[in-house]
């Protein structure tokens, strides 16, 4: 598995690119990163590659996710998981639901439990399932975020800034905690960031726009 | 602190007088004589005779029926309907192109839109004419009931078309109250379709939200009178007419039996909401199971699609309806399969001595007198939270809103018996007070948002300048939210000349406004002369509207900073 960008650029529509074409590589298990100066049009790449572009804009070139041409196809259909700044938990469910919401609907019955009971395991946050979003840590929040979006079963990863919100020493666990699983599951990931030690712990490319 | 807190007072002692007791009062005095004791027609006995002589009224369970029907289901389909534009156009169209879209259908009153509409579809209204002799081969209108027709369709019509708008403008509001894109990008990150994505994560959080508008929707389309007196099936018609039809009747014996349906109608009402809430438990649960299940459903778009083509035309025909009104007014020839009147004339228009002039002067008066004390009562009360420094507690929310919430049949009546009784009745300071129960509440809640999101900062500045309380509120609250309270009295004053029962029932059948005229006239007068009255009804609030834009855009020519922002 592996994630490709073509000569990819981003602008409004009819108007200039907000950068220079971006060609790069991401190889399984690789987390690329992506740095530049604020309003550079960072997040706006993130947005044209997992397909949640505003509308207004247009994104050029081409991104390949295994092979696959992916900018024709709808977000949802790509396969290509996010990580938000927040975690983006849906405030409606509990915990458990929130997970459940990632897990393909191909996993029926008693064993959508046992898989987000598993994920909940293994983001050491067991017997959560019931609880309130709202009532967690910004680390749990965040654990419970990655594992809603491998419970999906995604091809790539985006990461937008996504230990931005947390202090130094949580910092540092939840990114070893989220590089980790994606290297032992062979995840191709992007990352955008402000902070050069999370690009120095990421080990991959360094984009710099 | 402490004149904060008399301020409080005063206004909550206005609202428990003027609005909480009167409701009260009305409807022990309806409930009285449900049970049949109305000593002014010489009841004196308590018996459940009139429960009885209800039931024995001819139509009476197919009245109860078609309320039900046309009440829930309106209400449904408005939700369903609103729902799916939403999803589909949410991000895609701009706040304030959506603000201008849902301005006229929100302006519009009832009345008009009904008498409209009745104009558009009735056998021998303007589609009839469009598309005949050409594609129908009719020289004459056909025998079809397309309006007053027996299933209520006609009036769940003209309710989706009030009601859609309003509740687009609800759900506009929670939503900017919500991180969607956010939302949306997390859900299809996930696999989710968009439509889906909506369904399942979007709704759930705006539904809380929007609740309590929906229940108004709710109340108000299980007891409306003057579209239904317009649209709804004429016999039997719906309970709330019904209710009506048996006040006014010359027979007084039917006053017991209709005291006693009223009673019902704020029964049912109550049911529907209670149903209504047991339906969201299931709904909950339901949604709860299929949400589980984790199914990608790549198939929802076609029914947003589907929904807002539907949202679409009853624009189209709500637009096209107050359009009827106008070519009818200036009609002048027009006979039946023409496209467009034969002949025009202004005649009907120069003529104002012929009932308008006067039904358009009480409007105004009734409209500006009811609006300006609302108004009054309304920065009365929002000043005396700042002062106390307190948000506003559950039950003061709840009275606000609970004129909104009971049907209108259920105490008017008896409350203008206990007028009649204390001879106050059939006054115009009775109606600008009957009015005042229902214009208060909406320029509560259209004020509110914008008093409270006024930056603190401002006031401490000028605080700390020396100016005391009075001095801030004159001299910088008030002149910062010139353009909310001209909102404020716009949509004010648009409640109140839509208002229907208040004015028949608490004017006596004395005081005549354009809505009360146009819906007695509504039903089988010359269209030309209803065209001119509905035309006026509908150009009221249009005004209003406008003036609440123009106003602050003069006095603030040179504030750029006053001027941003949507309506």
């Amino acid at each position: 598995m592996s994630l490709e960008l073509q000569e990819v650029g981003v602008g409004p529509k009819g108007g200039p690119p907000l950068f220079a074409a971006i060609t790069l590589r991401v190889e399984p298990g690789e987390v690329a990163t992506l740095m530049g100066p604020s309003g550079i049009g960072k997040s706006t790449l993130l947005d044209a590659i997992g397909g949640h572009l505003a509308h207004g804009f247009v994104v050029a070139g081409a991104v390949r996710l295994n092979g696959r041409d992916v900018l024709a196809l709808p977000a949802e259909a790509r396969r290509i998981g996010v990580l938000f700044q927040d975690a983006m938990l849906f405030p409606h469910l509990s915990v458990g639901d929130n997970l459940a919401f990632g897990l393909a609907p191909s996993v029926r019955g008693a064993a959508r439990r046992v898989a987000v009971e598993a994920a909940l395991d293994q983001a050491g946050l067991a017997g959560f399932a019931a609880r309130d979003p709202a009532t967690l840590s910004g680390g749990q929040r965040a654990r419970a975020a990655l594992m809603r979006a491998l419970l999906a079963e995604p091809e790539a990863l985006l990461l937008d800034e996504p230990f931005s919100r947390l202090d130094a020493e949580l910092r540092a666990e939840i990114r070893a905690f989220v590089f980790d699983h994606l290297r032992q599951r062979g995840i191709p990931a992007l990352m955008v960031t402000h902070d050069a030690s999370d690009a120095d712990a990421a080990g991959g490319v360094v984009v710099q726009l | 602190m402490t004149e904060g807190r008399a301020l409080r007072a005063v206004v909550a002692l206005a609202l428990m007088g003027g609005v909480v007791l009167p409701i009260l009062a009305g409807f022990a005095q309806t409930a009285r004589a449900a049970f049949g004791v109305l000593p002014a027609i010489g009841a004196v006995d308590w018996s459940f005779e009139p429960w009885r002589q209800l039931m024995d009224l001819p139509g009476f369970g197919t009245s109860l029926r078609l309320s039900l029907a046309t009440g829930l289901g309106s209400t449904v389909l408005a939700l369903g309907l609103a729902a799916g534009f939403c999803a589909l156009l949410h991000g895609r169209m701009g706040h304030g192109a959506m603000g201008r879209l849902l301005m006229p259908f929100l302006a519009a009153p009832h009345a008009a839109l009904a008498i409209g509409l009745a104009f558009l579809l009735a056998p021998s209204g303007w589609i009839a004419r469009m598309v005949s002799p050409v594609l129908t081969g009719w020289d004459r209108p056909p025998d079809l009931a397309t309006v007053n027709d027996g299933w209520g369709v006609a009036l769940m019509v003209g309710l989706l078309i009030k009601e859609v708008p309003f509740l687009l403008l609800v759900m506009g509001s929670a939503l900017g109250q919500l991180p969607v894109r956010a939302h949306l990008a997390a859900g299809r990150a996930l696999g989710y379709a968009r439509g889906v994505v909506w369904v399942k994560v979007i709704l759930p959080q705006v539904y809380p939200l929007i609740r309590l508008p929906i229940f108004i929707v709710l109340a108000f389309s299980l007891s409306v009178v003057d579209m239904a007196i317009i649209l709804g099936p004429s016999n039997p018609p719906t309970l709330a007419v019904a209710i009506v039809r048996w006040f006014s009747a010359p027979d007084v014996g039917l006053i017991l039996p209709a005291s006693a349906a009223a009673l019902l109608q704020a029964g049912v009402v109550a049911a529907a909401v209670g149903g209504w809430i047991l339906g969201e438990r299931v709904a909950c649960h339901v949604g709860r199971w299929w949400l589980r299940r984790g199914g990608r459903g790549h198939g929802a778009e076609p029914g947003l699609w589907a929904a807002s083509a539907v949202v679409a035309g009853l624009m189209g025909l709500g637009a096209l309806a107050l359009v009827a009104l106008l070519v009818w007014s200036f009609s002048w020839r027009w006979s039946f399969p023409q496209a467009l009147p034969q002949s025009w004339s202004m005649k009907l228009w120069m003529t104002p001595g012929s009932g308008w002039g006067r039904a358009l002067q009480a409007t105004v008066v009734i409209g500006v007198a009811a609006t300006v004390a609302s108004l009054v009562l309304a920065v009365a009360w929002l000043e005396g939270e700042d002062r106390a420094r307190r948000g506003r507690a559950g039950w003061a929310q709840a009275l606000i809103y609970l004129p909104l919430l009971v049907p209108q049949i259920g105490f008017l009546y008896g409350l203008n018996v206990l007028f009649l009784t204390i001879g106050i009745s059939g006054g115009m300071l009775a109606v600008i007070w009957a009015q005042m129960l229902f214009v208060f509440p909406y320029v509560m809640i259209a004020l509110s948002d914008p008093w409270r999101a006024l930056d603190p900062q401002h006031l401490r500045a000028a605080a700390a300048l020396g100016a005391g309380p009075w001095r801030r509120l004159w001299a910088v609250k008030l002149p910062m939210l010139v353009r909310p309270l001209m909102v404020a009295a716009a949509i004010g004053f648009a409640v109140s000349v839509a208002q229907y029962l208040p004015t028949l029932f608490m004017g006596a059948g004395r005081i005549a406004t354009l809505t009360t005229e146009a819906v007695t006239l509504a039903s089988g007068s010359d269209r030309r002369v209803v065209g001119v009255y509905a035309v006026l009804q509908a150009g009221l609030p249009f005004l209003a509207y406008g003036a609440a834009l123009l106003v602050p855009a003069i006095v603030y020519r040179n504030r750029r900073g006053l001027l941003g922002g949507a309506v």
